[in-house]
């Protein structure tokens, strides 16, 4: 992204802007603990987690931030909340 | 065409040339009757601009970014306290990248409160990312205005800029001030047009967030925006020159300083003292001369190191202090000139209002001979 003169953004900037380098823990998804009740989905603060043709739900570490919510509210406790290693 | 009149009126005047289509400010001594003056060109019609009134100097200046970010030619003006006020919104206004002038009538930072003058209140916002002009006399004071306008919308700059000048020495003075026409100021200031404006139509942000990854970057980009300043000033200067006769092209400017040993260093209406004390040292024989820094920000280290580098000793005249520290000029005219072998002594005086007398720039010289220097000049023992 070139740096636009002071920091000015048009609507929709959001998509461009890789917030997921802000992330310290990742969020890992089990799936054979899942019930595919799509918590995470409806909770998640970026709206970065989608569900994948098979009905499981998954995250866009491209923009993730790691804020653990999904992994608070899962039900089903199959989301890890690891720490990132960069 | 020649007027004499208040410095504050005279500005006043020249900002209502330079056409602003947005005024927002709240008045305080010693710049009030700057504002009074533009608030009475709006209401009589002789001035077509927005004047907005409001509860205080944070809300002034940010309704001075909202107009420039709409893209207006804002103008606002403080001292002080309420310059203080603005801090943050001043940091703001800069990483925004808005052409915004204020002037400001240079007056000392409470507690203990002082309307007088000094050069604290700017001179403690040197990091803000402003451009910084300082004006000797009124003539200065206005004209620097145009220039100011010319250089902060340039498109290489971007960047908002103050005009100070002190507070009652040149606000409250009567002096006789060459005012442009409104052709004249027409010819030199073209309107602002912004390319990127605040438009319902086609919504931008300005100043968004920016991450670890971006926040370094842009603050280099609105350094190397300020270091182009230099330039763009000198055009813009010479160009103001050529059309009316008073060029403004030199960022520092030398007076019987070529061959000056004994150099004084200073901003403001101070150099006139100095000035006339020179002459009488000159007629006593002794080489003085004085280096008026007439741009603070950005700072024109390599103009100083050229024009002090046949000086044998440097007396840095400051009117603030950076506490625990020294003088701000001379920190600067240190760093100017390292590595040069040549002293630069630094004297703090005329805080709050204090009077700089001619005797004081002699005793001043006499304290550089001798090597004293770097302290508070004048303090009254008795009270201490």
């Amino acid at each position: 992204m070139a740096l636009a003169v002071g920091c000015r953004a048009r609507p929709g900037k959001a998509r461009d802007n890789k917030t997921g380098s802000w992330r310290v823990f990742r969020p890992i998804f089990d799936h054979e603990k899942c019930s595919k009740c799509g918590m995470c989905r409806t909770l998640c603060p970026e709206g970065c987690i989608s569900e994948d043709k098979d009905g499981f739900f998954i995250p866009d570490y491209t923009y993730c931030k790691g804020c653990g919510i999904c992994a608070t509210e899962c039900p089903k406790e199959a989301i890890e909340m690891k720490q990132e290693e960069k | 065409m020649m007027e004499i009149t208040e410095g504050s009126h005279a500005v006043a005047e020249a900002v209502s040339l330079c056409r602003p289509q947005v005024i927002s400010a709240y008045p305080i001594t010693p710049q009030t009757h700057i504002v009074e003056a533009l608030a009475d060109f709006v209401a009589n019609g002789k001035l077509d601009a927005e004047y907005i009134t409001v509860e205080n100097e944070l809300s002034a200046l940010s309704a001075c970014v909202g107009a420039s970010a709409a893209g207006s030619r804002a103008y606002s003006a403080t001292t002080s306290q309420g310059l203080a006020l603005m801090f943050e919104v001043c940091f703001n206004a800069a990483g925004m990248r808005l052409p915004i002038i204020m002037s400001i009538a240079n007056r000392a930072l409470g507690a203990p409160l002082s309307i007088w003058n000094d050069q604290q209140d700017s001179i403690s916002l040197r990091d803000s990312g402003w451009l910084q002009f300082y004006a000797e006399d009124n003539q200065e004071a206005t004209d620097l205005h145009y220039i100011a306008y010319r250089v902060a919308e340039d498109p290489s700059i971007l960047l908002p800029a103050f005009v100070c000048f002190d507070g009652f020495i040149l606000s409250h003075t009567y002096e006789p001030v060459d005012m442009l026409s409104q052709e004249e100021a027409d010819r030199y200031l073209p309107g602002f047009a912004p390319a990127e404006r605040l438009d319902a139509a086609d919504p931008i942000s300005f100043g968004m967030y920016a991450t670890p990854e971006y926040y370094l970057e842009f603050r280099y980009e609105m350094d190397l925006a300020h270091k182009r300043a230099k330039d763009v000033i000198a055009k813009a200067g010479k160009e103001f020159g050529s059309l009316f006769g008073r060029d403004y092209s030199a960022l520092v400017e030398g007076y019987r300083l070529d061959d000056a040993e004994t150099v004084i260093v200073t901003m403001g209406s101070l150099c006139g003292t100095v000035k006339d004390t020179i002459d009488e040292m000159r007629a006593e024989g002794k080489n003085v001369g004085l280096l008026k820094i007439r741009v603070f920000r950005p700072f024109p280290t390599e103009d100083v190191a050229k024009a002090l580098a046949r000086a044998k000793r440097v007396a840095v005249l400051d009117k603030n202090i950076s506490l625990g520290s020294k003088g701000a000029v001379a920190l600067e005219i240190r760093d100017a000139l390292y590595g040069s072998g040549i002293p630069v002594r630094d004297y703090i005086l005329g805080l709050g209002g204090r009077d700089v007398r001619k005797k004081d720039i002699r005793e001043i010289v006499a304290l550089l001979e001798r090597g004293e220097g770097d302290q508070f000049y004048g303090l009254r023992k008795e009270v201490l």
